[in-house]
């Protein structure tokens, strides 16, 4: 958090201090309890309004939802709070008004590590990985929640991105960037989670690499697991999905399903360019 | 310090000197430089997890170190007033267990009292350096409240290992090699400790969640790790460290509230120089620091006079510095280091 509530003064004498590697997020407490909320979709964040901290709102009654078996997403300008959305969803920031439902039940006062046992994984934008620990290691920890043997889960995904188990022993933070995003996608399928929640996958990768990460992703999808993406690269995200957003400014300014705006005029002037 | 009694034959080319120079360097230099940095690396590991883990240098732990020592000391005199005695090893070894789970249960309350306030906060970092001082002057004050400000043996086991005499008679030399008991101990649980750790972080479920927190935060949580149990584990470890290491070096030297807070200074200086949140830097750093200090602290002139031609014999007692000093040794590797290699001997991973 840039500044927050003690500002910075000392902060960067590392001799005694450690700022690297700090949460940001100001999570909901441990301690909130679930409850029935029947219908609707798999997963929705509904009218979710809120901010970091004791800052202003980013959120404006904004929604998001993802269905079963579908591809959702999330597009918009930066700084519309499509990060945020998805934070928000996951229980990294407190919202003041509105709603996070799963699969029938209201989770919004759950805590995210309790959200991670109910089946929700998320790759968030950046510091996505463990770079001081191995490959391995990174997956093992994606399995913390779990009891039972994951063995077959670290195959299943060491199938899924092959240069992986070639890496497995190397550090994280000395791959490259597309590995990196292999990884941080790798560990967040450890948990076998029952949506997955993707922050710009393709962020500061190369083209040829972005493509790939596409294909698996759509691979990852055609398995039945709904996954719920924000995307930079407007176009190429709204002919995978079923289901898109358009965000400005924290409120929901376009939905509909991909197909429909790709095709719709005003979406395509302000942000697909023209 | 008496020269080395010698016969009046001529010298120099005698292989004994040799060998006595060896035994009086390692009597009065190395096991005693081994047993010191053995203490120094497990306070500097205690050091190294709040830093690496909790992200903050954590000044109140000289003192939990002193207060870990007090619970030990108590319940020692308990069980010795009970007759219970482990000898020939100190009873102070069977009370351990208790002082690390007194220390835990301190610790672990002052956290949620005070630290667990802050972290909510999301404070940075050296806030919590800053309330950390506060603990340590609370804790200070109640060591000295509960068990006074004066010094306190408590070593009741079998005093030598091998006497400087046995020493002498054994093998004939000049010089004697004293081995004390709490010193063969100190390096042997410090060996244990460290080994234990070591698994305990790379190996563990547990230990690599703490890792995992200590690389990354919010990545840790999307994980579904609960930042509080890594919290509590860290500080219950760090107890155990710091109880250990007290209750070592006041069993090796004496227990007094001063001196603990007094070691703040090499233990910090240990941690830094093999470069913070680095476990195997801190190990590094206690022998680099304890070797340093008492090799400067040490008359040479014994060691010189064996191994130098007569002519060359020196007359002062070859001490680089007096041993009033021996903390201005820390300060100036601590100052070396951090304008030379600020990240550290090992670099610390995480600094």
């Amino acid at each position: 958090m840039s500044g927050g509530d003690y500002g910075d003064r000392g902060n960067r004498d590392l001799s005694i201090a450690k700022p690297g590697g700090m949460g940001e997020a100001r999570p909901v407490r441990e301690g909130g309890h679930e409850h029935a909320a029947p219908g609707g979709p798999f997963l929705i964040g509904e009218a979710m309004t809120g901010g970091y901290g004791r800052g202003a709102d980013i959120l404006h009654s904004c929604t998001i939802a993802v269905e079963r078996g579908e591809i959702a997403v999330i597009v918009g300008p930066n700084g519309a709070g499509k990060s945020t959305a998805m934070k928000a969803v996951f229980g990294m920031l407190n919202l003041r008004e509105g709603s996070v439902r799963l699969d029938g039940e209201d989770i919004t006062e759950l805590s995210p590590q309790a959200r991670v046992r109910k089946g929700m994984g998320f790759v968030p934008q950046t510091h996505n990985i463990f770079t001081s620990m191995t490959v391995e290691e990174n997956l093992e920890m994606g399995a913390f929640i779990r009891d039972d043997d994951f063995r077959g889960t670290m195959a299943q995904v060491y199938d899924l991105f092959p240069i992986l188990k070639e890496k497995r022993r190397q550090a994280a933070g000395e791959l490259s960037g597309g590995q990196r995003q292999q990884v941080a996608v790798g560990r967040a399928l450890m948990t076998q989670p029952k949506v997955l929640m993707l922050d710009e996958p393709t962020a500061g990768v190369s083209p040829i690499v972005m493509d790939e990460l596409f294909d698996r992703i759509i691979e990852v999808a055609r398995t039945g697991l709904p996954v719920l993406m924000v995307e930079q690269n407007a176009r190429q995200a709204l002919e995978i999905a079923d289901k898109a957003y358009v965000l400005v400014q924290g409120r929901n300014a376009h939905t509909g399903t991909g197909k429909e705006l790709l095709a719709d005029d005003e979406v395509r002037r302000s942000f697909l360019g023209g | 310090m008496r020269p080395a009694a010698r016969s009046g034959t001529e010298r120099g080319a005698d292989p004994m000197d040799a060998l006595n120079a060896l035994v009086a360097l390692a009597n009065f230099v190395l096991i005693p430089a081994m047993a010191y940095g053995s203490q120094l690396a497990l306070g500097a590991l205690g050091v190294t997890l709040i830093y690496g883990i909790l992200r903050f240098s954590n000044f109140a732990h000289g003192d939990t170190m002193a207060i870990g020592t007090m619970i030990t000391i108590l319940v020692t005199w308990g069980l010795q007033a009970l007759g219970v005695s482990l000898s020939p090893l100190p009873t102070a070894l069977l009370a351990i267990p208790f002082g690390i789970a007194g220390t835990a249960l301190l610790v672990l309350g002052t956290d949620r009292l005070i630290y667990r306030f802050y972290r909510e906060q999301k404070a940075k970092p050296v806030i919590l350096v800053i309330v950390s001082m506060g603990v340590m002057f609370i804790y200070n004050g109640l060591t000295r409240f509960v068990i006074g400000p004066n010094d306190q043996d408590f070593d009741d086991g079998t005093r030598f290992l091998i006497s400087a005499r046995d020493f002498k008679a054994m093998t004939g030399l000049d010089e004697g090699l004293a081995l004390k008991s709490t010193q063969a101990i100190t390096v042997v649980t410090a060996v244990i400790v460290v080994a234990l750790l070591f698994w305990f972080l790379n190996r563990t479920r547990t230990g690599k969640s703490m890792r995992a927190y200590s690389d990354n935060e919010d990545l840790a949580l999307l994980s579904g790790i609960n930042p509080e149990r890594v919290v509590t584990v860290t500080w219950i470890i760090v107890s155990a460290l710091a109880v250990v290491a007290g209750t070592l070096y006041g069993l090796d030297k004496s227990f007094k509230p001063f001196t603990y807070f007094q070691l703040l200074l090499p233990i910090f200086a240990s941690a830094i120089v093999g470069g913070l949140g680095s476990p195997l830097g801190a190990i590094a750093g206690g022998f680099i620091i304890a070797f340093s200090e008492v090799g400067i602290t040490y008359a040479w002139k014994k060691v010189a006079t064996y191994l130098l031609p007569e002519a060359l014999e020196p007359s002062g007692l070859v001490q680089l510095m007096s041993t009033d000093y021996k903390f201005a040794v820390s300060f100036v590797i601590l100052i070396i280091v951090l304008l030379f290699r600020p990240t550290g001997l090992f670099k610390g991973k995480s600094v």
